[in-house]
């Protein structure tokens, strides 16, 4: 493996692995705030309950997330030094505003959550978990605006003496329309994952009918999250293909192993063989007109092949292979479209039942619902395979390549030696993390019995329990 | 006042504000163990951070976040320069960070030394690694004129480096002491006073050789190279009396400028320079060389303008909310009747 592709390869998997916790903490934040706003509402000790288990699971999750984050913030300038001082005019403004605007407001104010009960009043108490869940809400808009330019760079001009892109428009970098659809995506995409995970452990309690009446509002509310959100993902992430045709056709034409231009397109459910040496595969099932009308709306609309557009991008930016990896792209289009197809249809069904007042007792669905946990992690790592191959061979659209963005002074033996320990670093989080939340999911509320309410002669500021 | 400057000024003031914040942390991950002999009075002294130290470890992703924005060919030649100790760093913040919160999640006595090691070690090794990397900035690392390193490891590991490593380490040391003082109760309160005063003398010697080491680096004027370390060791000889007179809070703000103002005398020796290069000081990176456009400084001005103020109203009242003392379990201590604003009837209102 040469120097590029080690460090290709330890941005992908680092990011890949933070993605893991980043939607986990996004969508569960919200239901968090959901659940805290049910018991404020309310009243009810169990709503109280089901806050504070989950928000368990939120904060072992947030930690995981932070600590991996921080990689991702310093791998710029440590990697792709090339990239970080060619870029950083435009693309370091974001990432500045998403540190002060949502992480000082996501961090601050969880601490605010944890340590709170009992000490905060009860409406400042509400308002502090929706304010961490409006920051990691808020996290993910900055850094969805930093890599939309990278896929469709906008609102720059190229200095003359130094030849760098500088920031001209701000508006027009956060107005982008890869940027406004693929949040949203992301947020979507966010609320499935925190929905499938909080569905999950409420069905894993409702199959051994521990705390019945309990974990069937919390699987009420994971299944009005799930529905809309899955339902909504699949619009969105359709109408961000045809934003993604329009400005990246080689990523689009990649992801369906389309090598000659066609018109009206079928589309290839399934095939062997289409990779970047094979341009001849195996369809086994194809779907007439659904292409044209994915990619640009139409029934019978035009859509580029990859030998084209290639031909067409030699003209424009010199000799060269600008096809990414049609493998890659073809199957995670694929994964993550069937599966949020799944999804969908996964959350009607439980619709269905819950409408038919038959959720505690619905063993199939219960026993599906445990293992369709999984499910988003899956989606969201094939999503953001999806979106980052196919920009390849670029690293900025049109701008810089992936080849010229990494850091010069880097040594093989320093890649090797960060990619061992970070890969160490991970498997040891990822098993603590995992071995804690089966833990949790299993045990969590015999470990949080309810406690007794403070004496009403308790005056003043109080202290909070000993959390940590 | 130009915009490059303005920014480097900014840039100055979160990486102050994150080692008087964050450099309590720091010093309590390190102490938590020495001041606590069972693990209710290590709990003590970890929740007496426990709602703060992730809002302060946010001052370190802004920190860099700022200099990447503001100045990308400072962050792109000092991050990938200090390659191997960024990613020991990277660890060792991991580490620590993931404590916190795995430590108390299984009640097992080896499990919870396990995680009380990780959070002691990470949390020595963070200001450290950033000490040694800060302390390169101005003792000068070998850059070519293209503004890409040339060293190699072993050129990161510079005397001067080392001495800021090890002062910022003494000086998290004693500013975590003089907190734990402040906000605990018992006798972890007690050990804190006992730490805080143990380690004075040595700090005020590292930073004696700081305060003579610095200004040589630099060609400032005397108030910008020679004053501010000399004003940090006398807030450290204060804060000795202070502890011994246990005026806690005092204390707690003279260390807190203590290490404030260590970290100011870098940046005040390093303008305008942003990065010294040992190959040949023309070839140094600057405030002016390697800023970005007046556009995007003017867009994060406003940002900044705007947000930093927020920032530290949200966080200050953190501190406010959370002002009590930590002594134990809620068990074991007594509802205070103290002066304050009568609490709302959260808890019993609903039962």
């Amino acid at each position: 493996m040469s120097d590029l592709d080690l460090a290709r390869l330890q941005f992908a998997s680092t990011s890949i692995y933070h993605f893991l916790f980043v939607p986990v903490t996004i969508g569960l934040a919200f239901l968090v705030a959901v659940l805290h706003t049910l018991w404020f509402r309310s009243g009810n000790p169990e709503h109280r309950r089901l806050a504070r288990f989950f928000g368990t699971l939120l904060l072992v999750n947030v930690a995981v997330g932070v600590v991996t984050g921080l990689i991702q913030e310093f791998q710029f300038g440590m990697n792709w030094s090339a990239y970080s001082r060619f870029v950083g005019d435009v693309f370091g403004a974001p990432l500045a505003m998403e540190g002060l605007a949502a992480f000082f407001l996501e961090s601050t104010f969880l601490g605010l959550w944890v340590f709170g009960w009992n000490v905060l009043p009860r409406r400042v108490h509400l308002l502090t978990v929706w304010l961490v869940a409006a920051g990691a809400a808020g996290s993910a808009a900055f850094i969805m605006a930093a890599n939309s330019w990278m896929q469709h760079p906008v609102g720059y001009t190229v200095d003359a003496t130094t030849g760098r892109p500088q920031l001209s428009s701000i508006g027009a970098v956060m107005t982008n329309p890869v940027f406004v659809w693929g949040y949203a995506h992301v947020i979507l995409a966010s609320l499935v994952t925190g929905a499938f995970l909080m569905l999950g452990v409420s069905a894993w309690y409702l199959r051994r009918r521990q705390h019945v009446e309990l974990f069937t509002r919390s699987a009420k509310v994971s299944l009005a999250v799930l529905i809309p959100s899955t339902v909504l993902a699949l619009g969105v992430g359709s109408q961000l293909g045809i934003v993604e045709a329009t400005y990246q056709p080689m990523k689009i034409a990649a992801a369906e192993a389309q090598w000659e231009t066609c018109g009206p397109c079928s589309f290839s459910a399934f095939q062997v063989g289409g990779g970047n040496e094979d341009q001849d595969p195996t369809k086994i099932v194809e779907i007439p007109h659904l292409l044209s009308l994915l990619a640009t709306g139409t029934l019978d609309g035009e859509v580029q092949g990859l030998n084209e557009l290639n031909a067409q991008y030699q003209q424009e930016y010199g000799p060269g292979n600008y096809v990414p990896n049609v493998f890659i792209q073809y199957w995670s289009m694929r994964v993550m479209a069937y599966l949020g197809s799944a999804a969908a249809v996964f959350g009607l069904w439980g619709g269905w039942v819950l409408w038919r007042r038959r959720l505690p007792e619905a063993r199939v669905f219960l026993w599906v619902a445990t293992w369709a946990v999984v499910t988003p992690f899956v989606m969201n790592t094939a999503g953001w395979m999806l979106t980052e191959n196919g920009r390849q061979p670029w690293l900025v659209q049109g701008l810089m390549t992936t080849a010229d963005g990494v850091s010069p002074s880097v040594t093989t033996g320093e890649l090797v030696t960060s990619l061992v320990v970070y890969y160490t670093a991970f498997a040891l989080l990822g098993a603590v993390n995992v071995f804690l939340m089966l833990r949790f999911a299993r045990r969590g509320l015999e470990l949080e019995p309810d406690e007794p309410a403070p004496a009403d002669d308790d005056a003043g500021p109080r202290v909070p329990a000993l959390t940590f | 006042m130009t915009l490059p400057t303005l920014w480097f000024l900014i840039v100055a003031f979160l990486w102050t504000g994150f080692f008087v914040l964050e450099g309590f942390d720091f010093g309590v991950g390190m102490l938590h163990k020495v001041v606590g002999r069972t693990d209710t009075e290590q709990r003590v002294a970890i929740n007496a951070i426990g709602p703060f130290w992730d809002g302060n470890e946010v001052w370190l992703v802004v920190g860099g976040a700022a200099i990447f924005a503001a100045f990308p060919g400072w962050y792109a030649t000092w991050f990938s320069a200090m390659y191997l100790a960024l990613v020991l760093l990277l660890v060792a913040l991991m580490a620590r960070g993931v404590s916190f919160e795995f430590r108390g999640h299984v009640d097992a006595h080896r499990w919870r030394q396990t995680w009380s090691w990780c959070l002691a070690v990470g949390s020595l090794l963070s200001p450290l690694l950033l000490g040694v990397a800060l302390g390169n900035l101005l003792a000068g690392l070998p850059v070519g004129s293209d503004e890409e390193f040339t060293g190699t490891v072993a050129d990161l590991v510079t005397g001067y480096g080392l001495l800021v490593g090890v002062t910022l380490v003494a000086l998290c040391v004693l500013h975590g002491a003089t907190f734990l003082a402040l906000r605990t109760d018992g006798p972890v309160r007690e050990r804190s006073h006992r730490v805080a005063a143990a380690v004075v003398l040595p700090t005020a010697l590292l930073l004696l050789g700081f305060a003579a080491w610095t200004p040589t680096l630099s060609d400032a004027p005397v108030v910008r190279s020679v004053l501010p370390p000399l004003v940090a060791l006398a807030a450290v000889l204060a804060a000795g009396l202070l502890v011994r007179a246990r005026r806690e809070g005092w204390a707690f703000g003279a260390t807190a400028v203590a290490i404030g103002l260590t970290v100011v005398s870098l940046f005040a020796n390093l303008y305008p320079d942003v990065l010294v290069s040992s190959t040949d000081p023309a070839d140094s990176l600057t405030v002016d060389g390697t800023a970005s456009g007046t556009y995007a400084l003017q867009v994060m001005s406003v940002v900044a303008l705007v947000l930093v103020p927020v920032v530290l109203l949200y966080q200050g009242w953190t501190y406010h909310v959370f002002r009590r003392r930590v002594s134990g379990p809620p068990a074991d201590a007594a509802p205070d009747p103290a002066p304050g604003p009568p609490a709302p009837l959260d808890e019993g209102a609903v039962r």
